[in-house]
């Protein structure tokens, strides 16, 4: 199981829980497994999500492995000009 | 992924300071700008614009416009594809692209003033304005918002309904179309454990980009469908893929080739013209040429995000930061966007912090769709928390870079966006300040000194580059970003260093869409990093070509061999005695050993690492007249690695002039009737040189161990500081804290007077 931390504006389609434990190995398996177990969250995944991996933040890298001790953090889709 | 196990730290031409190579066509007027592409039979393009801030269109009669001599295409929303649901990464947004479509020329309704309407091509300037002339509009005038507290408010003129995100609260209006919170711990004990809060609130005005080259393209449509386009962009692969989808054009068809850029910042990662000069061709059958007017760029063209924010910061006696919140209300025009979620991630992410919680929304206005604008959402929320952390530290008697220091966010600190911080450059970087001479020089009466930290993520990206090894012993680089900051330069040395030859030997250029894959857009500070990191990767390709190469020469394993100062040498005991082979010679001979050789790489860069910068600024405010003079600006900031330390010196002094303008001048005015009132540069003022201070550039090197020189982008940490910089150093020099930008002297002057 990894832990995922999602912001707070993500909490409330999570039973308000900051953290949630999804079984994922990688980037895409993670937000296929939030989408199922969150359905209120696919929304936003839909629109576009970046995942910080122990502090190095991955943009659409499907197979970014994902160990289960890793720093798993949600956030979005990291833009820039 | 971008972790290279690779390392290099022993530099020969990465850290030099090469003429740049685009020099010459630049200084003797050589370089091709967008509006410099010819095609023989062009047209010329003209675009009608909405006259309102927010109307209904009832009806487009351009028979007049088509009936006109010398009048060879019109086209309307009507001329335009239907586009799905598609959403596409472009530039600050990931926009949906019937908002990109209606952007470009609109459908149903006007949304802000200069809101494309109709366009035509013509034989001539003279006569597609005269046809515009003849177009006939029938609107219905509806009310409008400009304002971004009133947009939000309940009953509020609606700007596009239904676009209402499900994260937003109830009971807002429906141009609140997005929200946003983040951070952790407890702020309620947090606030109670300081010894004060302060809780200001701030408001920032939009802000153009300001390129001195207006948007131009030619685009040229054959009868089989076939077409090129010629434009000044940030990316031309996203041009390519936007205008694909709305003219309905298969991606292959279509080739973009992206000139010369007479500056972006941001503002050319989106697509305002380039749709409407295909769909002309498409009609006419000829090229088409359509170059924006400056009052066009400033009607219809990105601004930045209009703001008021309000931010709540606790400090004990001695300087620590006990809690920390901000509530950020953005609006980035007619469309909408989620910009904010930017400025809220990065508002305290300079800061170790228990207790922090950042809460945004972002609200439609009829004001044009925002365009990124270098680290997108950042300057605002930084501005105004760094303000309200200078107002605590001369509250409390606190030296303000001290403080920064005290609080200040380092490896391990889990940020207030969440993710814990690797290595990080902050800490240098205020040690550095701490150090220069800036610091202790003394002011006069009038003067004040600001200083502010700042902060941005930076990003890599989908990647592509060619590195071909010519028979000559030159080495030929293609990428696929347009050079808005240096790139060929520091692209071109990587590629040097790596291959172990010198800068004068490699030429690197930028490729059009049919030549090299795809590469995202020039933006996210990503492109020395991310390119470069792909040609390195290249080259080594490259360099286990020719090892293999002499290998076959010498008779020898490929293993046997290694690659040293730009020569393929016998590696090991068993490997035999031969005279080093140097890429020279390796490729005179490469048609004999095989054909020719070239190194590749495509990738989907991560690993970016964030930067920080630190500035400070000495400011004279005259009480007469509420003027300030900028005296002294010193900009620090962390580079990883610079490459070609000229370009970086010049992204951290251009980013601190334009952040000096955004603070002291620069604003979108807006009338009672919603219109435009300063869509120029006479009236919308940005600093010229006779306006500003030498500004002196600290390079810190901190290595981003993401990437085996450790470079890290540089192009859009340096805009953020200098917002609050400044108004630190006014509200100091003035003896009264200022809270709205920008500090133009006639709200300088209101806040003197107003202080007694």
């Amino acid at each position: 199981m990894v832990a995922v931390k999602l912001w707070g504006s993500l909490r409330a389609f999570a039973d308000g829980h900051e953290v949630v434990q999804v079984e994922a190995r990688n980037f895409r398996e993670l937000l296929d497994r939030l989408g199922e177990t969150w359905p209120g969250l696919k929304p936003q995944i839909e629109r576009g999500v970046s995942v910080a991996v122990d502090g190095l933040v991955y943009r659409e890298a499907w197979f970014t492995p994902i160990k289960p001790d890793s720093e798993v953090v949600l956030m979005p889709y990291m833009q820039g000009g | 992924m971008a972790l290279d196990n690779q390392p290099k730290r022993e530099f020969k031409v990465v850290g030099t300071r090469p003429p740049r190579p685009d020099g010459v066509d630049k200084v003797t007027g050589r370089a091709q700008y967008g509006a410099d592409v010819s095609a023989p039979g062009m047209l010329v393009a003209k675009i009608l614009r909405s006259p309102h801030a927010h109307a209904e269109i009832l009806s487009i009669d351009t028979s007049a416009a088509e009936a006109l001599a010398g009048v060879k295409a019109v086209v309307t929303s009507r001329d335009f594809g239907a586009v799905g649901d598609t959403i596409i990464d472009i530039g600050e947004d990931s926009s949906p692209l019937a908002d990109i479509r209606d952007n470009c020329l609109a459908r149903g309704k006007v949304l802000y003033d200069g809101h494309a309407v109709a366009a035509v091509a013509a034989v001539s300037a003279e006569v597609a304005k005269a046809a515009l002339k003849l177009i006939k509009v029938d609107y219905r005038v509806l009310p409008h918002v400009t304002d971004v507290d009133a947009a939000m408010k309940p009953g509020a003129p609606v700007v596009l309904s239904g676009r209402v995100e499900e994260t937003v609260q109830r009971g807002k209006s429906e141009n609140v179309t997005h929200y946003c919170e983040f951070g952790h711990g407890d702020l309620e004990s947090g606030f109670a454990a300081a010894d004060l809060v302060v809780e200001r609130s701030f408001t920032t005005a939009a802000t153009h980009q300001g390129y001195i080259e207006p948007h131009a393209c030619l685009a040229s449509m054959t009868a089989d469908g076939k077409a090129d386009l010629w434009c000044c962009t940030q990316g031309q692969y996203n041009v390519r893929s936007v205008c694909a989808e709305i003219l309905g054009m298969e991606a292959s068809q279509l080739r973009v080739t992206a000139s010369e850029i007479g500056g972006g910042f941001g503002g050319k990662t989106s697509i305002f013209i380039e749709p409407v000069a295909l769909a002309l061709s498409r009609k006419a059958g000829r090229p088409v040429k359509l170059v924006m007017t400056r009052d066009e760029v400033f009607k219809a063209t990105g601004p930045t995000v209009s703001t008021s924010m309000d931010v709540k910061i606790g400090m004990t006696k001695d300087g620590r930061i006990t809690a920390a919140s901000s509530h950020l209300r953005y609006s980035g025009g007619a469309f909408p966007n989620a910009t904010v979620d930017m400025g809220a991630q990065a508002a305290f992410a300079a800061y170790d912090l228990k207790a922090v919680r950042t809460f945004g929304w972002n609200a439609l206005t009829n004001r044009p769709k925002e365009s990124a604008y270098r680290a997108p959402g950042a300057p605002q929320a930084i501005y105004a928390v760094e303000s309200v952390i200078d107002e605590l530290c001369q509250k409390l008697n606190l030296d303000p870079l001290e403080v920064r220091l005290k609080n200040a966010a380092k490896k391990g600190t889990r940020s207030s966006y969440g993710p814990t911080f690797d290595d990080i450059g902050l800490i240098a970087t205020l040690e550095a300040a701490k150090a220069h001479p800036h610091l202790k020089a003394p002011l006069g009466p009038n003067q004040g000194r600001g200083i502010s930290a700042g902060f941005w993520f930076n990003f890599g990206g989908n990647t592509c580059v060619t590195l071909n090894i010519n028979t000559d012993g030159t080495v030929s680089v293609t990428e696929g970003n347009p050079d808005i900051g240096g790139s060929r330069a520091s692209i071109g040395m990587m590629a040097a260093e790596e291959l172990g030859v010198p800068f004068e030997k490699v030429r690197t250029i930028v490729a059009d869409t049919a030549s090299l894959g795809h590469n995202d857009i020039t933006d996210g500070s990503r492109v020395t990093f991310a390119v470069g990191l792909a040609t390195i990767k290249a080259a080594r390709d490259a360099i286990q070509k020719m090892c293999r190469r002499a290998a076959a020469i010498w008779g020898i394993d490929e293993e046997a061999v290694e690659w040293v100062d730009g020569a393929a040498r016998p590696s090991g005991p068993n490997a035999g005695q031969f005279p080093p082979l140097t890429l020279a010679e390796i490729a005179a001979v490469s048609f004999q050993t095989g054909g020719p050789i070239a190194g590749h790489h495509e990738f989907n860069a991560d690993g970016a690492g964030v930067s920080f910068g630190v500035h400070i600024a000495d400011v004279e405010v005259d009480p007469d007249t509420g003027a300030t003079k900028v005296l002294r600006y010193t900009v620090f900031q962390d580079a990883g690695k610079a490459v070609h330390p000229d370009y970086v010196e010049g992204q951290m002094q251009g980013g601190a002039v334009q952040g000096i303008g955004w603070a002291l001048n620069e604003e979108y005015i807006y009338g009672a009737d919603g219109r435009l009132q300063n869509a120029g540069f006479l009236d919308y003022r940005i600093p010229v040189a006779s306006d500003l201070p030498m500004i002196d550039a600290v390079i810190l090197e901190i290595p981003n161990p993401g990437h085996p020189y450790g470079v890290r982008g540089v192009g859009e940490t340096g805009i953020v500081p200098p917002l609050a910089a400044l108004s630190n150093a006014v509200s100091r020099a003035a003896g009264v804290r200022l809270n709205r930008l920008p500090m133009s002297p006639p709200r300088v002057l209101e806040a003197i007077l107003s202080k007694g």
